[in-house]
């Protein structure tokens, strides 16, 4: 058994190179280090600059691009499975029954589909041309390319530095109010509002903060220019419409589950709530939705791990992640398919390694609560 | 006054209020039970009237159903235009050859005719070959809809997979996926569970890369780099390259339902089959495996639904699906501006499929669960 | 369970170290009983399915050319839709047997990829198309312009020199396929839509409204198309060659389809060994000698194939670099002697 693997391996190996010599593909790592010959449009962190940018550079932003969707996905689609999920259960009929036609109709159709939906049949026709953007307050604007937003531009000066100065004492002086009033709830039974007195604090301090430091932080607004609007922060369509297919997607199948869990509790759980007197979302906050949390979170992680795998649909529409600019436009350029894919292979093996030991911890930490 | 004889005589039950009962009293218990609730169902029913009233406008009430050609819609633009749907029905749903040769749709007819026959003795209680009909719906009808589809074991016109399309594709794909990964995939789960540690290993190294891994992207792997793992002579046409990939990708995914089913086994059934002086295939075979497939058939039933959907990322690749079909058939020059209506499409015969499965897969899970927890 | 394993192993050795003796592609082609051509498959004038679902376009129409020279039946022609991306390792790995999918000839596709170009069938040079209602007059304007491209091509790689060149910025906005890309402009996705001049026109007759773009005239690059073969097997490179050269050779000879047979009296000798009358033209190259005759009489000559395919894009030949050398373009075959 072990010699037909090891025999399988080292065929494929040996034919591979054999091919490689005899068609006269050239292979190697060297290439890497090549400038990029071609644009890539949205490069939020690590910036593309053509000229000068590497193939390295090309790759890194493809990572980068799948992330960001993968988290903000992730993200919003436990929030919208969990309330999903909790109407599903809702004594609301209609509302059940919404939550039930959500789930079925997003859940059986191919999440592909749902994304040329998405941008081809909905945002693109709907949404106008970049001079006709829907704009509010002139600052925020939106368009077929995508939302515009004002950019907060920080200065270099002393101003910036006080006013963090400022943001982190408040910050430190609020988790320990919260401390505080915990330990009195724990100890007299008596609540403290802590989270709206602390918001309201924060948000004062802030602002009275702002002006104290001598404004430092400025914004710059989107403008139009001949063709679209420039400047500002830049959601590009692909990524909202990727996000947005990804997230109603997955949230379906997460709303399953948060279902399922939320059944797994015992009944008397909820009878013993309502006999202490808990309103409808204080027993589900405080009883059952922890306990709940032991049965969703295992089959959450794996849904975690598919969003993660299906922002590669991004192809369709031309949003540029590490599976459309690298193992597509990369490959296609430098003809390298055999490190190109492994190297796409090696960063979704690396990203799902990390979720699920990341939730793994999380799950072990929340199984060690049942006594 | 005290000669009176006060009689105690039971009234009978008086109906419950109408307010508790019947449709008036549902109505109440469940949509205006408190003011929550109240105001819960009025949102309900508003969103329900922005939805879906333009919906069943343009998808009914307005829809063009009848007509030769794109006039028709044109003249009528508020509603669907199912007329495309109806022009083009052959092509989206067997490819390309058999909307080019009408005279030659019954092979693909008959061949989805032939699977519904003989999938309806399994949906009945007292039928007794269950496990036999379905070894050869598994393993025996993929060669007959083979023989009827391309053509040549027959003598027919010969239909080459390249010309293979459309929702029969789909099927197709997603069929080889599933029966090429049970093997495979009971391989591994069994691989996966075993004692000796190079096997279990590469049991788990080879799951987890293919689950790891997008679909997409071993689609892209099979058709630029599996040409390159095998002499020149070993020829793998585009279809034969994705059924490849995604049998590859499903095996991983029945291995990790299959093992599910294997770790609910009772450690006495393994105990009792050595004691009976099985080896370990014969214990298998015949007293785990039978047992824990029963388990996993809704586990494998799901991943099915998943892979069925995911066929339609060959699109991707330039094969056409029954995605791809609908989308180049309505950006046609002769239907220029339909993809509304082919993704509607797509999507329903996609949806249709996929609830019918989950529901199926329910049912056997309920069943299985009734029968263990008794 | 020893049979098993045996007959396992037996199975993947035939499979992996199937016969080492390596067939040529004409003799492949020839027990196979067609060609298998890979073409784009989408793109109108170049190769796209017709009503009846047969494939036409001037690509399609070298492979069928091949077929009828081979076969003397222009019917055992078989086509592989191929996207950019996929098209060289499915020539490379012997999925198709041509590749004529309006693919540009340039230095890195010839050394790198294990490929030969034949010959041209069409001359072209990347443009661009413009929405009308931006008012853009030349490409130099285009600074800050999102732009449509479709992923894989040289066209992706002129488009990021010119801009760089002219110091301009621009978002490209890559799609996958032509259709994909075609969509994405026609539904507002981007300001420019950049390909090939051919394709621009083929591109602006499938929007919904053409009249409401406009293709600029700059021409920014330099794209000689035509079908490729695998390196390596020179038998079967000059087959398509030769073919592709026999059909332009009946352009410049004033041989048609129509006029074949009548030409077979003539006295020019250098259709006479065109059409296989005289010198064993056809034995060189492995073919019967009727192999030229066949491709004409069943395809037509060059011209016919473009006027049939191309001009009504809209693109006219006369005096374009596809004319003849002899009327002023650049197409020039060598004699067939």
């Amino acid at each position: 058994m072990l010699g037909l693997i090891i025999w399988a391996l080292t065929t494929i190996f040996t034919n591979t190179i054999h091919n490689l010599e005899e068609r006269g593909i050239q292979t190697g790592f060297s290439f890497l280090d090549n400038v990029a010959p071609f644009g890539i449009g949205f490069s939020p962190i690590i910036e593309f600059k053509l000229g000068t940018s590497t193939y390295w550079d090309v790759f890194f932003i493809g990572i980068q691009n799948t992330i960001l969707v993968s988290v903000f996905g992730v993200v919003a689609a436990t929030f919208l499975g969990f309330v999903i999920g909790i109407m599903r259960l809702s004594p609301n009929w209609l509302l059940s029954r919404f939550a039930l036609t959500y789930i079925e109709v997003f859940r059986n159709i191919p999440v592909l589909l749902q994304i040329m939906f998405w941008n081809f049949a909905i945002f693109l026709p709907l949404l106008p041309s970049p001079r006709q953007s829907l704009s509010f307050a002139d600052s925020l604007f939106l368009n077929g390319r995508g939302l515009y937003m004002p950019k907060p531009i920080f200065d270099s000066g002393v101003g910036i530095w006080i006013y963090a100065i400022i943001a982190t004492v408040t910050v430190i002086g609020l988790f320990m109010m919260g401390r505080w009033a915990k330990k009195r709830q724990d100890e007299s039974g008596e609540r403290f509002p802590a989270r709206l007195i602390g918001a309201g604090i924060l948000l004062a301090v802030l602002l009275i903060g702002y002006f104290v430091s001598g404004s430092p932080i400025s914004l710059e607004l989107p403008t139009l220019a001949r063709f679209n609007l420039t400047g500002g922060l830049e959601i590009p369509l692909p990524l909202f419409v990727l996000w947005f297919s990804l997230t109603t997607y997955t949230a379906s199948f997460i709303a399953e589950n948060v279902r399922g869990g939320i059944q797994s509790v015992a009944k008397g759980q909820t009878e013993a709530a309502c006999a202490v007197g808990l309103q409808r979302t204080q027993m589900l906050r405080l009883v059952i939705i922890p306990q709940a949390m032991r049965v969703i979170v295992p089959p959450t992680i794996s849904q975690f791990l598919n969003l993660t795998k299906n922002s590669s649909l991004a192809v369709a529409i031309a949003y540029e992640e590490v599976v459309n600019i690298w193992a597509g436009t990369a490959l296609n350029q430098t003809g390298q398919a055999l490190i190109i894919i492994a190297m796409t292979v090696a960063v979704y093996e690396c990203l799902s390694l990390l979720t699920s030991f990341a939730l793994n911890v999380y799950n072990k930490r929340i199984q060690l609560v049942e006594r | 006054m005290a000669d009176k004889v006060m009689t105690f005589e039971k009234l009978p039950d008086r109906p419950p209020p109408m307010s508790q009962v019947g449709i008036v009293g549902w109505v109440r218990e469940n949509l205006f039970g408190s003011k929550t609730n109240t105001i819960l169902t009025l949102v309900s029913l508003y969103v329900l009237y922005i939805l879906v009233v333009p919906l069943v406008d343009w998808a009914v009430i307005n829809a063009n159903w009848v007509g030769e050609d794109k006039s028709v819609c044109d003249a009528n633009k508020a509603g669907a235009c199912w007329v495309f749907i109806a022009a083009r029905f052959n092509q989206i749903m067997f490819g390309l050859y058999y909307g080019a040769n009408p005279d030659q749709i019954w092979r693909p007819t008959l061949a989805f005719a032939l699977l519904i026959v003989l999938a309806i003795p399994l949906f009945i209680e007292s039928f007794k070959y269950k496990l036999q009909l379905g070894a050869f719906i598994l393993f025996g009808y993929p060669f007959v809809i083979f023989a009827l589809i391309h053509g040549a074991w027959l003598g027919l016109p010969v239909a080459g997979t390249s010309e293979w399309g459309g929702f029969m594709l789909t099927f197709v794909l997603a069929s080889v996926g599933i029966v090429g990964a049970l093997p495979i995939g009971i391989l591994l789960a069994l691989g996966r569970r075993s004692e000796l540690p190079v096997i279990r290993t590469f049991s788990i190294a080879f799951i987890e890369f293919w689950r790891g891994t997008p679909l997409i992207t071993i689609l892209f792997m099979a058709s630029v780099m599996l040409p390159l793992f095998f002499p020149s002579e070993v020829d793998f046409d585009k279809v034969l390259r994705a059924m490849i990939g995604i049998t590859m990708f499903q095996s991983a995914y029945t291995a990790e339902a299959i093992r599910g089913g294997l770790q609910a086994i009772p450690k006495g059934q393994f105990e009792a089959a050595e004691a009976l002086g099985h080896n370990y295939w014969k214990m298998m075979a015949f007293i785990v495996l039978p047992q824990a497939l029963r388990i996993s058939i809704p586990g494998i039933v799901n991943t099915f639904i998943a892979l069925f959907k995911d066929t339609s990322l060959v699109s991707i690749i330039g094969l056409l699906d029954l995605l791809n079909m609908a989308l180049i058939t309505s950006r046609s020059l002769e239907w220029k501006g339909f993809d509304l209506e082919g993704f509607t499409f797509a999507a329903f015969i996609f949806w249709i499929c996929c609830y019918a499965m989950s529901r199926y897969s329910r049912a056997i899970e309920d069943k299985i669960d009734k029968a263990t927890k008794y | 369970m020893k049979l098993v394993k045996l007959i396992a192993i037996a199975g993947v050795v035939a499979g992996f170290t199937a016969s080492a003796a390596f067939a040529g592609t004409l003799d492949t082609v020839k027990s196979k009983g067609h060609v298998q051509c890979g073409v784009s498959g989408g793109l109108p004038g170049f190769s796209a399915p017709n009503d009846k679902g047969q494939m036409v376009g001037i690509d399609a129409d070298v492979c069928y050319a091949v077929a009828a020279a081979i076969f003397g039946d222009r019917s055992k022609t078989k086509f592989t839709p191929l996207t950019a991306k996929e098209r060289f390792t499915a020539l490379a790995s012997g999925e198709v047997d041509i590749l004529s999918r309006n693919t540009t000839h340039t230095l890195h596709r010839d050394t790198a990829l294990g490929i030969n170009f034949t010959y041209y069938n069409y001359i072209d040079g990347q443009g661009f198309l413009v929405k009308k209602t931006l008012g853009v007059k030349s490409a130099k304007e285009l600074d800050g312009a999102a732009v449509c491209v479709q992923a894989g091509t040289t066209t992706e790689l002129n488009l990021a020199d010119y801009f760089r060149t002219n110091g301009m910025k621009f978002k490209p906005v890559v799609y996958d396929t032509t259709p994909q890309t075609r969509e994405g402009f026609d539904k507002g996705s981007c300001d420019v839509l950049t390909s090939d001049k051919s394709q621009l026109a083929a591109i602006r007759s499938e929007l919904k409204d053409p009249s409401g773009s406009v293709i600029l005239p700059e021409t920014i690059s330099k794209e000689p198309l035509g079908p490729v073969v695998r390196q390596g097997d020179d038998q079967w490179f000059n087959i398509v060659k030769w073919v592709l050269f026999a059909v332009i050779n009946a352009d410049e000879l004033g041989v048609t389809s129509k006029n074949v047979d009548e030409m077979k009296k003539s006295n020019n000798p250098s259709i006479k060994r065109l059409l296989g009358l005289e010198g064993e033209m056809g034995k060189d190259l492995g073919l019967s000698a009727d192999w030229a005759y066949n491709a004409i009489k069943q395809v037509g000559n060059y011209d016919e194939m473009y006027e049939r395919n191309v001009a009504p894009l809209g693109l006219s030949r006369k005096g374009s670099v596809n004319d003849l050398w002899t009327r002023g373009g650049i197409l020039y075959a060598p004699p067939i002697r």
